[in-house]
């Protein structure tokens, strides 16, 4: 096919800003492996800190604190790396962001409001629930 | 400008005006007519692909509320249900992901270097990664079905083929035997207490029933007592070194099959008494998220399949990777949903 070129190929026969120049900005194998490497490691360190009892230091939300920060620099990184937001132009974060701002508004408010209405909880099994246990003979 | 009907021409003369539009050069082939060069092009549809999955977040996003809704509330289901799930299965499905994910995103680089087989490897791993998934998820959801650890009413239904369920008439004979052989031991420690009694010349009933220790009762009570206590340890003693022999055998096999130790240890959430109320809602959402991205996976399959046809006819070069680029971000946010699905289902 005439137009598959090599990149050499393309430096050579059209100079930059040439319209059939090849677009984009293309990162090297060895860096996405790399990237990756990081990103499995990450996920050893997750795996890893959801075994630990951090009960004893007095820190119960600590797991889940941990497994998040680490879960959303994860994100990050797929965000910078494997999805080019480091090279693109800054609208294209600026969606991205706006959306998960938004989101983060989203749950924030839920969150607040439920907190409100925790005593309220019914902690109990559900009427229909419980007829199914009364039926299958295994009320508590 | 006098070109503008011209062009319009070769659109509709379309994939045979192939040679008029190489010679062409000042329009590629891949450049749409309303579009100024391949960059404005690219950049556009790569906006479009990114408002896109701004949508995508906030489908997700829904659920993710709903699940910190329920977890707020009922922190002790989901620490409950979370058992169920395999951590071994999930780290595994992330590190699937993860790589696919690599192998995508070296697929783009080798569209942008123009370097077809490169690509056509690269999207055929992605897709093997897609199918990875897809398989070990299937493992997954089938043990699920099986255990009846299913969403909503479900849940509170017999399970079609368990492992760990126990029938509901072995159980009643088991209580049944066990009644009885209380019973029998119960009747022969009180026969056992008589003849202990009948012996002694004179005892006053308050002193009989008495619960105090027994040296300071008569010297008759004292030794029946001694030889009741020596018969009743014997018994804890015999009972307690087969506990401890069954705990080291549990131990042994734990150490050697943890996975499948564990499974045999636990109980069938409907038959244990310390099931947390509503504990079906831990695997309502978990279906829920799961599903929506597993459905999402394999419109991944489908859009990667289509890539790769695309690459086979020759569609793409380095100034035109438009689909590529965009099935990538696509099969990332993929992967991006799970890195938080992952730590919030699999490891509470």
């Amino acid at each position: 096919m005439s137009h598959e070129h090599t990149e050499a190929n393309i430096e050579h026969h059209h100079p930059k800003g040439h319209e059939h120049a090849g677009i984009g900005h293309a990162v090297p194998m060895w860096f996405l492996a790399f990237i990756c490497a990081i990103l499995l490691i990450l996920t050893g360190i997750t795996v890893f800190s959801s075994f630990v009892d951090f009960n004893e230091w007095h820190m119960p939300e600590m797991n889940l604190t941990l497994a998040l920060i680490i879960a959303t620099v994860k994100a990050c990184i797929v965000c910078l790396y494997f999805m080019h937001l480091r090279w693109d132009r800054p609208f294209v974060s600026f969606i991205f962001i706006t959306s998960v701002i938004l989101l983060a508004l989203f749950i924030g408010f839920a969150i607040t409001d439920t907190k409100e209405y925790q005593p309220l909880v019914d902690q109990n099994d559900s009427p229909l629930i419980q007829d199914r246990l009364t039926e299958l003979g295994l009320e508590k | 400008m006098t070109q503008v009907p011209m062009e319009h021409d070769h659109h509709e003369a379309g994939l045979h005006g192939h040679d008029v539009h190489d010679a062409h050069h000042d329009h590629p082939k891949e450049l749409g007519h309303h579009w100024d060069n391949l960059n404005q092009q690219f950049e556009a549809g790569k906006l479009g692909m990114w408002l896109f999955l701004a949508t995508e977040i906030l489908l997700f996003g829904g659920l993710f509320c709903g699940y910190a809704i329920w977890r707020g509330n009922h922190p002790d289901i989901f620490a409950y249900g979370s058992q169920f799930l395999s951590v071994k299965w999930g780290a595994i499905n992330t590190c699937v992901l993860l790589l696919s994910s690599m192998t995508m995103a070296m697929g783009v680089t080798m569209a942008q270097r123009g370097n077809k087989p490169g690509l056509i490897i690269c999207l055929v791993l992605t897709l093997l990664g897609a199918f990875g998934f897809l398989g070990i998820k299937y493992v997954e959801y089938s043990h699920k079905f099986h255990e009846g650890l299913l969403p909503g009413i479900a849940f509170y239904e017999k399970p079609s083929d368990s492992h760990i369920w126990v029938e509901i008439e072995e159980q009643a004979g088991d209580q049944q035997e066990t009644s009885i052989a209380t019973d029998v031991a119960e009747s022969k420690e009180e026969a056992e207490l008589q003849m202990a009694r009948a012996d002694l010349p004179v005892m006053p009933a308050a002193e009989a029933t008495t619960n105090e220790p027994a040296a300071i009762g008569p010297s008759g009570l004292n030794q029946s007592r001694v030889v009741q206590e020596e018969e009743t340890y014997r018994v804890f003693y015999k009972e307690g070194r087969i506990a401890a022999q069954e705990d080291q055998a549990a131990m042994a096999e734990y150490a050697e099959h943890p996975e499948e130790a564990m499974r045999e240890l636990e109980k069938h959430p409907l038959q244990d008494p310390d099931r947390p109320p509503n504990a079906q809602k831990f695997f309502t959402i978990y279906f829920l998220m799961t599903g929506l991205h597993g459905i999402h996976v394999v419109v991944g399959v489908i859009v990667i399949l289509w890539l790769i046809y695309l690459t086979f006819r020759g569609r793409f070069s380095p100034h035109y990777y438009t689909p590529v680029d965009c099935g990538g971000l696509y099969w990332h946010v993929v992967d991006l949903i799970w890195i938080f699905l992952f730590p919030l289902f699999y490891l509470i």
